[in-house]
């Protein structure tokens, strides 16, 4: 297996979303796409799976949603049920409005934080990370498609450039 | 192009002949220029107004909180003022970020890294409040529900107090991630463009390593999407919970069921004059003229008409209230925020927060940058007096006459508050100076739909009939 890639370079989305259709029906396999700015439709036209960080924040949002019930239901009424200013903690239920707030803000705290970390951790975001963006000007104004090279590269590099494309470059990859 | 068709009655967002690259260089001349002497003299005034706070809190600290004017009677006055004041202040940025990206407003996309920023360093200033007004504020750790060698004694989750704990809390750490999260792509875009091997690491740094795939472009949007959604109704609870400190009193004049969306109103009314006030400096200064335009001040003061109208019908309903209600506490209470000792902050307020809104219903007011600076600032002077006249009008005469007293601020409370500005603004004018202070991701993302390079090419390409004259009025 060849370990040459084609980085294709343009510089307006729109002939960006162009080329990946041709380049799909065409059986080339794009290996990655770096934009500056999130192409609406990008994810589609590439055959990308739907994110599921949206499920994971629900189900974090439960977790936290736990964990501050279990929490004051500890503290409050099974702990020290005490009476401060008349209010009765014989029962979670009795006093759970002044539960509520607490509540509420745990589980938009556990959904959001975790959530979160959670995508930093997917997409491999950190501090100290390099960034692997094989070209700068994918930060700025063009758009670079990654695809592996298949059988003949001249006639890859030919098709490639049909498709106007401002920059067309075979890349040696280790 | 047919995926790019707006209704031609819309303004463009982007003013000029920009391109993608153009965003770029303009977005990122104020991080890589050098401060000027302006610049220099207001982090100068800022500093030495934080440093002048510094040193009153410490007086605070180290003396006693009978160095504030407070007293037996009016045990809260300027400290929760401010904390009210500045967590308000601090909403406009969650809704210009949150709500208006639920609401798919693409105006936002210029405005929401600085209204962002302005949360996040007015919610500092505010979290400062709850922690020095306490008399022993180095016991503060105590209100955390932490294990310890006590018993465990645990903290009473029945206090808004504790509430509010939860909720700035959240609120700031929530806020904090949203807008770092949505950095990564500008700060990558600066490291990139980074000449010098410090900026180039510190820019890498910050910008944890983001290259811009198409999967991460999918999961970030997808998490901007959800903490929008989260953002959007914890922003409603935050000041919600802060009005709990007062609605759930039994002192007459705070213990209303309105207060919880009033509060809200009021945080989104003085939040947008703040950001209406920043931002007509920062537009100027920064050259962002082209991004920031008249119509984003415009839209800015409708929502500001909007929300004051919101206010204004509170108070009215507060005032039928308490006349209603036949309980002559609280009829005297707002009696006296009328006619008593008080009245002339009460009707500063009403002025302010009443009547200085509602000149936005005249076109040529809500388009004049002038006129919209100086409401933006009576605004927030307004705002400030709605939260003294709600904290102390109602302290200082309530059910017994015999507790019947004045306030009178001390300096070390004005030297608080005016640190808590000079902060602000330290941390503001480096922010100016060090991050991107235009989303241009997102900015380039509309570039085809809004700006009037585009607009103009569509028009010429003949999309609808009645479109050749909009991009001719728009010249501001």
């Amino acid at each position: 297996m060849s370990n040459k890639v084609i980085h294709v370079l343009y510089n307006d989305d729109d002939i960006l979303m162009d080329a990946v259709k041709k380049t799909r029906a065409a059986h080339h396999h794009i290996e990655e796409i770096y934009t500056p700015f999130p192409v609406h439709g990008l994810d589609k036209a590439m055959g990308l799976a739907p994110t599921r960080l949206a499920i994971c924040a629900f189900l974090y949002g439960l977790v936290g949603l736990s964990v501050a019930t279990s929490m004051m239901w500890f503290i409050m009424i099974q702990d020290w049920p005490q009476d401060i200013g008349g209010k009765p903690s014989f029962s979670y239920i009795q006093n759970m409005p002044a539960f509520v707030p607490v509540m509420f803000e745990m589980t938009v705290f556990f959904a959001a934080h975790l959530m979160v970390i959670t995508f930093y951790m997917r997409s491999k975001l950190w501090p100290f990370k390099d960034a692997e963006n094989p070209d700068v000007r994918t930060t700025d104004d063009h758009f670079l498609m990654e695809v592996a090279v298949h059988g003949d590269v001249d006639q890859m590099v030919s098709f490639f450039e049909g498709t106007h494309a401002v920059e067309v470059k075979v890349i040696e990859k280790h | 192009m047919s995926s790019h068709y707006e209704a031609p009655i819309r303004k463009p967002l982007i003013i000029g002949d920009k391109n993608y690259h153009d965003v770029t260089v303009d977005v990122a001349r104020p991080v890589e220029g050098r401060a000027n002497k302006q610049w220099w003299i207001a982090f100068s005034i800022a500093l030495a107004a934080f440093l002048w706070g510094v040193g009153c809190v410490a007086y605070t600290v180290g003396t006693g909180i009978g160095t504030w004017g407070s007293n037996k009677t009016i045990g809260w006055a300027w400290d929760i003022t401010n904390f009210v004041w500045w967590v308000g202040i601090g909403h406009a940025g969650t809704l210009i970020s949150a709500v208006l990206l639920l609401f798919r407003q693409k105006w936002r996309m210029a405005i929401n890294r600085s209204a962002e920023a302005m949360t996040i360093f007015s919610v500092i200033q505010a979290a400062m409040f709850p922690v020095f007004h306490m008399g022993r504020p180095w016991l503060a750790y105590w209100v955390m529900p932490i294990p310890n060698q006590f018993g465990s004694l645990w903290v009473n989750f029945n206090s808004p107090l504790l509430w509010d704990v939860f909720a700035i809390s959240t609120y700031l750490s929530v806020s904090l991630v949203f807008w770092w999260t949505g950095l990564l792509p500008d700060f990558a875009m600066l490291r990139d463009r980074a000449i010098t091997p410090f900026t180039k690491r510190v820019y890498s740094i910050v910008s944890f390593g983001w290259s811009g795939r198409a999967k991460d472009w999918q999961r970030f949007e997808e998490v901007s999407l959800v903490l929008a959604g989260l953002a959007t109704p914890l922003v409603l609870s935050v000041h919600t919970i802060v009005s709990f400190d007062f609605a759930t009193s039994v002192i007459p004049g705070w213990h209303t069921t309105i207060l919880p969306p009033y509060f809200v109103a009021g945080a989104i009314f003085s939040g947008f004059a703040m950001v209406n006030t920043l931002l007509i400096i920062m537009r100027k200064v920064s050259n962002l003229e082209a991004y920031i335009t008249i119509q984003h001040i415009e839209l800015m003061n409708i929502i500001i008409m909007i929300t004051g109208s919101i206010v204004g019908i509170a108070y009215i309903t507060e005032l039928f209230v308490a006349w209603y209600s036949g309980v002559e506490y609280e009829q005297y209470a707002f009696l006296n925020r009328a006619t008593g000792p008080y009245w002339w902050s009460y009707a500063l307020m009403m002025t302010c927060n009443v009547i200085s809104p509602q000149v936005m219903w005249f076109k040529k007011i809500r388009t004049s940058i002038y006129v919209s600076f100086v409401i933006s600032i009576v605004v927030n002077i307004g705002m400030w007096f709605e939260r003294f006249v709600i904290i102390v009008t109602s302290l200082h005469r309530d059910y017994l006459p015999s507790s019947w007293t004045m306030f009178q601020p001390t300096f070390v409370d004005a030297g608080f508050f005016i640190g808590t500005i000079g902060f602000f603004f330290v941390l503001f004018l480096l922010y100016s100076r060090s991050f991107p202070v235009i989303a241009q991701a997102e900015v380039k993302s509309i570039m085809k739909t809004s700006s009037e390079t585009y607009k103009k090419k569509w028009a010429s390409e003949g999309h609808g009939h009645d479109n050749h004259s909009h991009s001719e009025n728009n010249h501001h």
